[in-house]
């Protein structure tokens, strides 16, 4: 039944029956519900093995974010070897300062998991393997036993600013001229 | 016009504008939904974002300078000027470009508010803009933000509340009007700052300051911004069994507040680099001076702190190599900041020279003394009397009591996140306070010090439309104009000159002052000026009263004032007898009239008089 495509009157017959079945019913509703929830995500179906371009403009103006606020290309464009710690200590100070600003005012952070790092961790069947990755021993069936060793990051929120129509994301920092 | 759904405050800042809004469905007595408007505004060519605060910054780009749709914004393509954090961040690079503490110069006597004159150091070829213009660009950002955001509530329906400093003269309250109407506010109210904090934590409190002041209480709001320094006394009372709020008194207009803070601490650093050999170009002088505010922030806000480095970047792309790192010290904070700007002073002393509006002076008139506590002294000495014909209040003061006793107080502004700060001023009024064996104030605990005069002039129009508690007081000064005595001649002598009291102090909103009996003579076609006067301590004097004499610190000139007689109906070169008329409008600003005796015509008086 999954693959085959039903006809028009099966599927008119299917839905006053589901209709009846929702309201009637609250365990077959929630059914639906479910089901429809799962459905969601998955349709249609990816070909297996299929990419999407990431679009570049917001990954340009994040750079151009981080550049205006805290420096960083200018930071990552040069060669730290010839400089003393205390001089490379200073100019991280400015993309430090800069770069977590962006981080807190674009985005809102937090942890994957609260624990504290260390705390003893237990991964259940059915855990979240795109958000927690288990490593070291990793045999058996969940579930498993571990310790937090990082606590990840996740962006609940991103709040990047608009762009104009036709903006040249490209430009990262515009070319100063003083007269 | 359509029942208003929300009560909108908008706080126009000299160095930051917000909006806060109440939704007037969703309230029920003292709780009230409150939620502050988050501006989108450009904060890099092209790129628009939402912020809390909207800079008070305007600035006139070159026709270069940006490629076409740099300036567009989510309800508007092709405007000539930016306002908000990009106009703030280009003008610091490209100074002769850039408005701003428009609002300084809206309240300046000294000039013509509507003539195009800033930017005041601008190029011959940059189209200046006046004072006024600029407050109206800043509404009208606001109203089209708002409107982008609420298409079905537009801002010109809601009930409007625009805050001003308490210290605004009659003819600063009237442009703040007159460009609010102009920028698409209709019968916007005017709330003074101050009173908007005190609103502000009062439904913070959610009903529980009634337990936290009772009557016979003296609140002193000190409210400090970024750019300007704003007092007020406001007292507890008892009126048929409810607690009712009285403003009593209001400072004078001090020019200067947290950004001073930093230019001075920029200005220390500056100088120790410079003995180690180093200059700073402009450019990383502004640096500095923003490095200096964050450490600033440190080092006040965690007294454990001692030392908190500050780098000035280099302008070039090679940061490693071009960065100069130095440090502030607390040591150097508490010398600049603490000992400059909040030094132990005795109730006695006085700021250095008294900040008045010099009529001659064309730069904005910053207050000379940086002392702020200098200026808390003076203000609270001056308002000795403030409390004196109050029931309830008779043993307030002691006899021989040198200045207002207040019982609790109400910081406001960013630079009292500082705890440092806070403790100091509370330690010197306390100092004072014991030196004429009164009790300590007590401390009020606020709300979002950058935000709360906005969020409390939101609630003030939820109180408006009748429910909770408001604040009274009507105008904190009683005005007066000057009329030349009749007496001989003296060569080399002016005439001296009586001021004639057409307003009395503490007129309510929508209240009109009695007919001063005395008559002028307008000449019909030629305007006729008059010097105009405000006093902020005497609160006895009833219309029609002369007085021949007075002391600089009773009764301070405001600026003149211009009647103009139309021609109609009279003849040219006629002279008319007239009598001046003072009225508060319901939206909170004074109205002189010029009437005729027997026609019974009548012609505003202008505040706002072009200088020269």
């Amino acid at each position: 039944m999954s693959d085959s495509k039903p006809s028009l009157f099966f599927r008119l017959g299917l839905a006053f029956r589901a209709f009846v079945g929702i309201l009637g019913d609250p365990t077959f509703a929630a059914a639906v519900w479910r089901l429809r929830h799962e459905t969601q995500g998955a349709a249609p179906a990816p070909a297996p093995g299929a990419l999407q371009d990431t679009n570049p403009d917001s990954a340009l103006q994040l750079l151009a974010l981080f550049q205006r606020h805290g420096r960083l290309i200018d930071f990552l464009q040069e060669e730290v070897a010839q400089y003393s710690d205390a001089e490379v200590g200073a100019a991280v100070r400015v993309v430090h300062e800069g770069c977590r600003k962006v981080l807190r005012e674009d985005f809102v952070i937090e942890p994957v998991l609260a624990e504290h790092e260390g705390a003893a961790i237990t991964l259940n069947p059915g855990f979240d393997a795109s958000a927690i990755r288990p490593t070291g021993n990793l045999v058996g069936e969940p579930p498993f036993n571990g310790s937090l060793a990082h606590c990840g990051w996740r962006a609940k929120e991103v709040k990047l600013p608009k762009l104009a129509v036709g903006h040249d994301a490209t430009v990262l920092a515009p070319a100063e001229v003083e007269l | 016009m359509t029942e208003p759904r929300y009560a909108i405050g908008v706080d126009l800042g000299t160095t930051h504008c917000a909006l806060a809004y109440v939704d007037l469905a969703d309230c029920e007595g003292e709780a009230v939904s409150l939620r502050v408007f988050r501006i989108p505004q450009l904060t890099s060519p092209g790129s628009v974002e939402e912020l809390n605060l909207l800079p008070s910054f305007l600035y006139l780009p070159h026709p270069q300078e940006l490629a076409p749709g740099d300036l567009s914004l989510p309800w508007a393509g092709g405007l000539k000027w930016v306002v908000g954090s990009l106009a703030r961040e280009r003008g610091a690079q490209t100074p002769i470009r850039l408005v701003a503490s428009a609002k300084s110069w809206l309240c300046h006597p000294g000039v013509d508010r509507r003539a195009p004159i800033l930017p005041a150091e601008a190029a011959q070829e940059v189209t200046q803009i006046s004072p006024f213009e600029a407050s109206v660009r800043y509404l009208a950002h606001l109203r089209d933000a708002w409107n982008h955001a609420h298409p079905h509530a537009p801002l010109e329906d809601q009930a409007l509340t625009i805050t001003i400093p308490a210290s605004f003269d009659p003819a600063a309250r009237e442009l703040t009007s007159e460009a609010a109407a102009q920028a698409g506010y209709p019968e916007a109210t005017l709330l003074e700052e101050p009173q908007s904090a005190l609103y502000s934590w009062i439904q913070g409190s959610g009903g529980g300051w009634r337990d936290q002041v009772e009557v016979g209480d003296i609140i002193f709001v000190i409210d400090l911004g970024g750019g300007t320094t704003d007092l007020s006394l406001i007292v507890v009372l008892e009126h048929a069994g409810a607690l009712e709020l009285h403003r009593v008194a209001v400072g004078d207009h001090i020019l200067l507040g947290g950004d001073n803070m930093d230019l001075a601490l920029a200005h220390v650093v500056g100088q120790k680099l410079a003995q180690q050999g180093t200059h700073l170009d402009p450019w990383q002088l502004r640096a500095l001076t923003h490095g200096c505010r964050h450490a600033k922030e440190i080092l006040l806000g965690d007294p454990e702190s001692d030392v908190v480095p500050v780098v000035v970047p280099s302008r070039g792309s090679h940061l490693i190599g071009g960065t100069l790192r130095t440090e502030l010290t607390r040591a150097e904070v508490t010398e600049t900041v603490l000992e400059g700007f909040f030094p132990r002073v005795g109730a006695a002393a006085r700021p250095a020279a008294r900040p008045r509006a010099g009529l001659t002076q064309l730069g904005l008139p910053y207050a000379q003394d940086a002392a702020i506590t200098r200026h808390l002294a003076a203000f609270l000495a001056r308002q000795t009397a403030a409390t004196a014909d109050l029931q309830g209040f008779a043993k307030a003061l002691p006899e021989g009591a040198g200045f207002l006793h207040p019982t609790a107080v109400l910081f406001n502004g960013g630079v009292f996140k500082s705890p440092l700060l806070v403790e100091r001023v509370l330690a010197v009024l306390n100092g004072w306070l014991e030196s004429e064996h009164a009790a300590p104030v007590r401390l009020l605990q606020g709300g979002d010090l950058d935000l709360a005069v906005a969020t409390g002039a939101a609630y003030y129009g939820y109180v408006r439309g009748g429910e909770g508690v408001r604040i009274r007081g009507g105008t904190a000064q009683a005005y007066y104009v000057g009329v030349e005595s009749a007496m001989p001649a003296v060569p080399g002598m002016a005439p001296p000159i009586q001021a004639l009291c057409v307003a009395p102090f503490g007129m309510e909103e929508g209240t009109e002052a009695a007919l001063p009996p005395q008559e002028f003579g307008l000449i019909v076609g030629e305007p006729v000026r008059f010097r105009f006067f405000g006093s902020s301590v005497r609160r006895h004097d009833q219309v029609g009263m002369h007085l021949e004499q007075w002391s600089e610190d009773d009764i301070q000139e405001l600026g003149e004032i211009e009647a103009s007689l139309p021609a109609e109906g009279h003849t040219p070169g006629e002279i008319v007898p007239v009598h001046l008329r003072a009225a508060v409008t319901e939206t909170g600003t004074l109205r002189l009239e010029a009437l005729t005796q027997d026609s019974g015509d009548h012609w505003k008086v202008e505040f706002d008089v072009r200088s020269g």
